[in-house]
């Protein structure tokens, strides 16, 4: 009854993590889930710390709550968890065998350490998404190679459907350059996410 | 955005766009609008529907909301088919132009992304900004998910225009929760929209010079409460035409839509009575405590004005405690709107069910399965005691800590 993964996206204004979250919620549903996602809006402003959601069904989604147990966290933005608020809130709530994934340039060992889940049952992933973007988009948007890596370490949704999707639906809005470079990107982040 | 051709192909889609397509294709003939948070998209994608030619809708780009309103009246009684979208102090702001659109019979349709009212200010979900118009003689229907804010887009068409009702109708979804939230959406396609909203063709209108009308006269003792007759009499006829719309709908697309929705009420001893999305969390706790031989169960009123009191009491009659749960204060410290209806809509019944009201999620705060489970806990141990211990309460709050962060607020 009610079984249903669920997903938190954390990172600053302006890296793409709800356009993340839109895709990952597409890409699921294409694929035949029931799908949520939606974002967490606070004061708007380039920078800020944001947060976005997804939940992923096999039967319709009837909470309309606050994804408050994730199963999978992604960490678009490392310094979010330094600072004076240390940890952010990323791991608040997070299920003990939660999976993160991380865009950092660091190892799964260092990040396991920052976020406090030394001995812990929960899955560590990184993928250096700042530098896989920078390559293949010219920017730094984190997000769809963040969005490979989590189709390589998941069963969440299959790396062809996320990029099917994204090509089908978005070539109008953005080009073929920036697609491409995109599904780049998220194949680059599926074959180079470190951890497994 | 991809345009679905085909009906039983899903989309992804927030309430804002869902509703924002749907308005696309009934395609009005004019949509006044000042956009506002968070109903902003719904207002920013139609606009692009027209730039790109989808419709063949006047989009007026007007400087407030009372102009909003305005624009659609003027509109509406040369004869148009009307549409705008609003939130919060924005529908505030329209206040007495809503009055002047159902006075005047405007079948004019209005989509409300539910917004706390300012102060302080607040862009996030609770249903204070309709409840206070719901005096103003509009037809209320609440959406729990983005499906049935999109389905109900359709139905406000024609139960507005119906000749037995001839009123405006707002369709309300939760700010936020439902508005900004993507969720799969079946869409019907553009003829059978075409086919179901039919054209509209006005009783009066002010183009029609061959037979003339006067709108707005002055009606002082003696007419006056002849029109408010006339208008209470049509919001009553409204309850029945909802009905036949819902199953018009259903024939056609197989979603089925009444007055309220209640979910395993059959044999419950208990129940909450409560919303739009809240609802659809509050199932999941339902769920659980069925699962445990709870006899437990909701209703959920999607018509709202007019009240369907009658059915609403029968289907409430058989049950020991009721839980009325308001998203809105109405500040008179006797609870909320829906408390006070659903107590009121229970007197007549014989053995009628203990009652109480609780307030919660006000200006966005999380209305989370536990929270709903402890109403429940609330309903269950009243139901063993038969006293009702408290009748009003603000939960998903603790008033010894009113300021209180949860801690994770980056």
């Amino acid at each position: 009854m009610d079984k249903h993964t669920e997903v938190r996206w954390h990172g600053r204004a302006q890296q793409g993590i709800v356009t993340a979250a839109k895709l990952l919620g597409e890409s699921c549903m294409q694929a035949g889930a029931y799908v949520q996602a939606f974002p967490e809006f606070g004061p708007e402003r380039m920078g800020a710390p944001v947060k976005a959601f997804n939940r992923v069904s096999e039967t319709p989604i009837r909470r309309h709550c606050q994804v408050t147990n994730p199963g999978y966290v992604l960490i678009a933005d490392p310094t979010l968890i330094s600072g004076v608020d240390s940890g952010c809130g990323l791991t608040a709530g997070a299920n003990e065998d939660a999976v993160y994934i991380i865009n950092t340039a660091k190892s799964p060992e260092e990040m396991r350490s920052e976020l406090g889940l030394v001995g812990k049952p929960a899955r560590v992933y990184t993928v250096d998404a700042a530098h896989i973007s920078i390559e293949c988009i010219g920017r730094m948007m984190p997000n769809t190679p963040l969005l490979g890596a989590l189709a390589r370490v998941t069963e969440v949704v299959p790396l062809e459907s996320v990029i099917e999707n994204f090509r089908k639906n978005y070539t109008k809005k953005f080009g073929d350059k920036v697609i491409e470079g995109n599904v780049k990107a998220m194949q680059r982040g599926h074959d180079e996410v470190k951890g497994l | 955005m991809a345009i679905a051709r085909n009906k039983r192909e899903q989309m992804g889609l927030t309430g804002n766009s869902a509703v924002a397509m749907a308005m696309k294709q009934v395609n009005p003939d004019v949509f006044p609008a000042y956009p506002i948070t968070p109903s902003t998209t719904v207002v920013e994608e139609f606009s692009s529907y027209v730039a790109d030619g989808a419709v063949d809708t006047e989009f007026i780009a007007v400087e407030s909301e009372h102009s909003a309103m305005s624009a659609c009246v003027g509109a509406a009684a040369a004869g148009a088919r009307v549409m705008t979208a609003t939130s919060s102090q924005g529908l505030a702001l329209m206040w007495e132009v809503l009055y002047i659109a159902s006075g005047l019979r405007l079948p004019i349709v209005l989509c409300d992304g539910n917004r706390a009212l300012s102060s302080p200010i607040n862009i996030h979900c609770d249903h204070s900004d309709t409840m206070g118009a719901r005096d103003s003689g509009w037809i209320h229907l609440y959406s729990e998910t983005v499906q049935e804010a999109y389905d109900n887009i359709f139905q406000a068409v024609r139960i507005a225009e119906h000749p037995d009702v001839m009123l405006p109708v707002m369709v309300c979804l939760d700010g936020f929760i439902t508005t900004h939230a993507i969720e799969n959406v079946t869409p019907i396609g553009d003829e059978e929209a075409q086919e179901f909203v039919g054209e509209y063709k006005a009783k009066n209108s002010l183009l029609d010079t061959d037979n003339p009308v006067t709108v707005g006269a002055m009606a002082l003792q003696e007419p006056y409460m002849v029109f408010k007759y006339q208008q209470s009499e049509a919001i009553k006829k409204a309850k029945d035409v909802v009905i036949e719309v819902g199953k018009e709908f259903e024939e056609k697309f197989g979603r089925e839509y009444g007055l309220f929705e209640s979910y395993r009420l059959e044999d419950a001893e208990v129940a909450v009575v409560i919303l739009s999305s809240a609802a659809g969390t509050t199932k999941v706790a339902v769920d659980e405590l069925r699962a445990r031989g709870k006899k437990v169960g909701l209703l959920r009123p999607r018509l709202f004005r007019p009240l369907p009191h009658a059915e609403i009491a029968e289907a409430l009659k058989g049950l020991k405690v009721v839980a009325c749960l308001d998203r809105t204060d109405s500040m008179s410290g006797f609870g909320g709107p829906l408390f006070n209806d659903v107590r009121s809509v229970l007197y007549e019944v014989e053995n009628r069910p203990l009652i109480f009201g609780r307030i919660f999620g006000l200006g966005g705060r999380d209305y989370q399965v536990k929270d709903a489970l402890a109403v429940f806990e609330e309903l269950l141990s009243t139901l063993e005691t038969g006293k009702v211990d408290e009748l009003i309460k603000y939960i998903t709050f603790d008033p010894e800590a009113p300021l209180s962060v949860d801690g994770s607020g980056c």
